[in-house]
């Protein structure tokens, strides 16, 4: 079977089993993302999204069904599929440097070639006159693109971020967004990523997927224009647009509805 | 009303805050408003010395309970220059110091590796877990006998007990270490496309050092405290050996001196230890 997307998630369950009961954290989920797309997931907490990128990350196994990328069935983590944590995942005993040549080191790369990789991936996340901090010098949003920078040396085919920006200050939130459009426009990667803020997720997304709990689900797909817009408007033109106002609004509303949903279960 | 700005002097001192603490208006329970109060170390310790000279110069109290401090300082003259017992002081100093290295050395050797395993598979932790929870309560000191019993009283014998107590706190350090490693970070170098035995090198092993420092500290601390109590048992150099014939001899100005070299001493290897951790793990607690 010939298969056109990057990442195809094909019928995955998650069922995790406590002593009296069992927790559907996901529920025959399927989804395709194309070579090349950004998608963001939004979702209120236990909707399993987080449960989602582990399983593609191939941290997780799932109860049922098979994650494949590039049209290999996930097995285990690979240095393939890049990962970008919220905090607290860069090695904070390195450098700058260090933290960023990691990946081709480990994987045995040529020292020059990952010198020159290191070089340029410091240009382009501005992280030049850095190079040989430690880690822990830096501010929240430098340690963010130290991360980035980091993922982008070993080259991955796939971007998996898993509320990358969720712990910077609001500011640097809008100022790293449109790093990552940036990113993914100029090395055409496909990124799948997670946030929390439903702002974030119709900005970054070509298509953006909300979930909803019990049982962890696909709830509503969107097509959206907004990111390829930033690409050529200030991104406070495109936010502020009627469109994403609006988009906004009935995203908001549609999880509000679903938190309400669950505060009434436990009521 | 201009506030004068007290003198450098008067903050080293402690006498006065310096200016972040003084625009502060709450003071009282924000430990960081506590300053050093170093005048009041000195005076404390001028207190002590006066005492000292006082009760020395009007013989208050009999030397064979303390010594005068005149007496005190001849004897250390005495001992500098023609030893204790066929034994130059320092020799009795490095015999001791020697004794705690070697045991925390082996200890770390031995525990390292152990708390290692007892942190990354369960069948680490399952077969030295009971030893390792039993042992951890006993004194080192307790020991003692049976280590009497089965080696004797040479070098090894010492050197043997300071090897348990560091193993025990070297393995328990080690194991958490590697415990509190955050599983993000082992995740990402997955993702990067590390091995495991990349990962264990690379970013577990870097992840456990601070506390493996730690350990190290606590070892050397409790070491020093062991070595000088099992040559008080057993033993003809150190300087718990040293007081302890002292007493034996009556010279009561030789035990004070024995006594003020081993607090000093003891604290000496505290500040080194403090200073290598601030110099080989610049990075603790700030991942």
């Amino acid at each position: 079977m010939a298969e056109t997307a990057e990442i195809a998630i094909d019928r995955i369950s998650m069922v995790y089993t406590l002593p009296d009961s069992e927790v559907d954290a996901l529920n025959d989920v399927s989804l395709d993302i194309g070579k090349g797309e950004i998608m963001s997931v939004l979702g209120p907490s236990g909707c399993g999204k987080t449960t989602l990128l582990n399983i593609i990350a191939g941290f997780l196994s799932p109860t049922r069904g098979e994650v494949r990328v590039a049209g290999k069935p996930v097995k285990g983590p690979g240095a393939e599929r890049g990962m970008v944590f919220q905090q607290g995942a860069l090695f904070e005993w390195l450098s700058v440097t260090q933290n960023i040549s990691f990946g081709p080191r480990m994987c045995g790369k040529d020292r020059a070639e990952t010198a020159d990789t290191v070089q340029r991936l410091l240009g382009i996340v501005g992280l030049v006159d850095f190079a040989d901090k430690p880690v822990y010098q830096l501010s929240g949003g430098m340690q963010q693109r130290v991360a980035l920078a980091r993922c982008l040396a070993n080259d991955p085919d796939v971007i998996l971020m898993d509320e990358p920006l969720g712990a910077l200050d609001a500011l640097t939130r809008e100022k790293m967004q449109g790093l990552v459009l940036r990113l993914w426009k100029d090395t055409g990667k496909t990124i799948l990523l997670i946030t929390h803020s439903v702002e974030e997720a119709l900005f970054l997304g070509e298509r953006l997927i909300v979930m909803a709990p019990r049982p962890g689900r696909i709830e509503k797909e969107f097509r959206l224009p907004f990111a390829d817009e930033a690409l050529e408007k200030p991104a406070r033109d495109v936010k502020a647009g009627s469109e994403f106002v609006a988009a906004r609004e009935e995203i908001l509303s549609m999880i509000w509805d679903m938190e309400e949903e669950i505060m009434g279960d436990n009521g | 009303m201009s506030r004068q700005k007290p003198s450098g002097l008067a903050i080293w001192l402690g006498l006065s805050d310096n200016s972040f603490t003084r625009q502060k208006t709450v003071k009282f329970g924000d430990a960081a408003a506590v300053n050093s109060g170093r005048f009041y170390s000195l005076l404390t310790l001028a207190v002590l010395i006066v005492a000292w000279v006082v009760a020395s110069a009007f013989e208050l109290i009999e030397p064979f309970y303390w010594p005068s401090i005149s007496g005190t300082w001849e004897r250390l003259v005495k001992i500098l220059g023609e030893g204790f017992r066929n034994t130059a002081l320092h020799d009795h100093v490095g015999i001791s110091v020697y004794r705690v290295l070697s045991g925390v050395f082996y200890g770390a050797l031995v525990g390292i590796p152990l708390g290692f395993a007892m942190g990354l598979s369960s069948i680490g932790r399952g077969l030295f877990d009971p030893v390792v929870e039993f042992m951890r309560p006993i004194p080192p000191l307790a020991l003692i006998p049976l280590i009497i019993l089965w080696f004797g009283i040479d070098e090894f014998a010492k050197i043997f007990l300071l090897f348990l107590a560091s193993l025990f706190i070297m393995t328990i350090a080690a194991r958490s270490g590697v415990s509190s490693v955050r599983i993000t970070k082992v995740h990402a170098a997955y993702s990067l496309g590390a091995s495991k035995l990349q990962i264990l090198r690379h970013v577990i092993l870097p992840n456990a050092l601070p506390e493996i420092f730690t350990g190290l500290r606590t070892s050397m601390g409790v070491c020093w405290g062991t070595v000088v109590a099992a040559e008080l048992v057993a033993a003809d150099k150190g300087l718990g050996s040293m007081i302890m014939i002292a007493k034996n001899f009556l010279q009561t100005d030789t035990v004070v001196i024995g006594i003020i070299l081993i607090g000093i001493i003891g604290y000496i290897i505290e500040l080194i230890m403090r200073r290598l951790e601030q110099w080989l793990i610049p990075w603790r607690g700030k991942g």
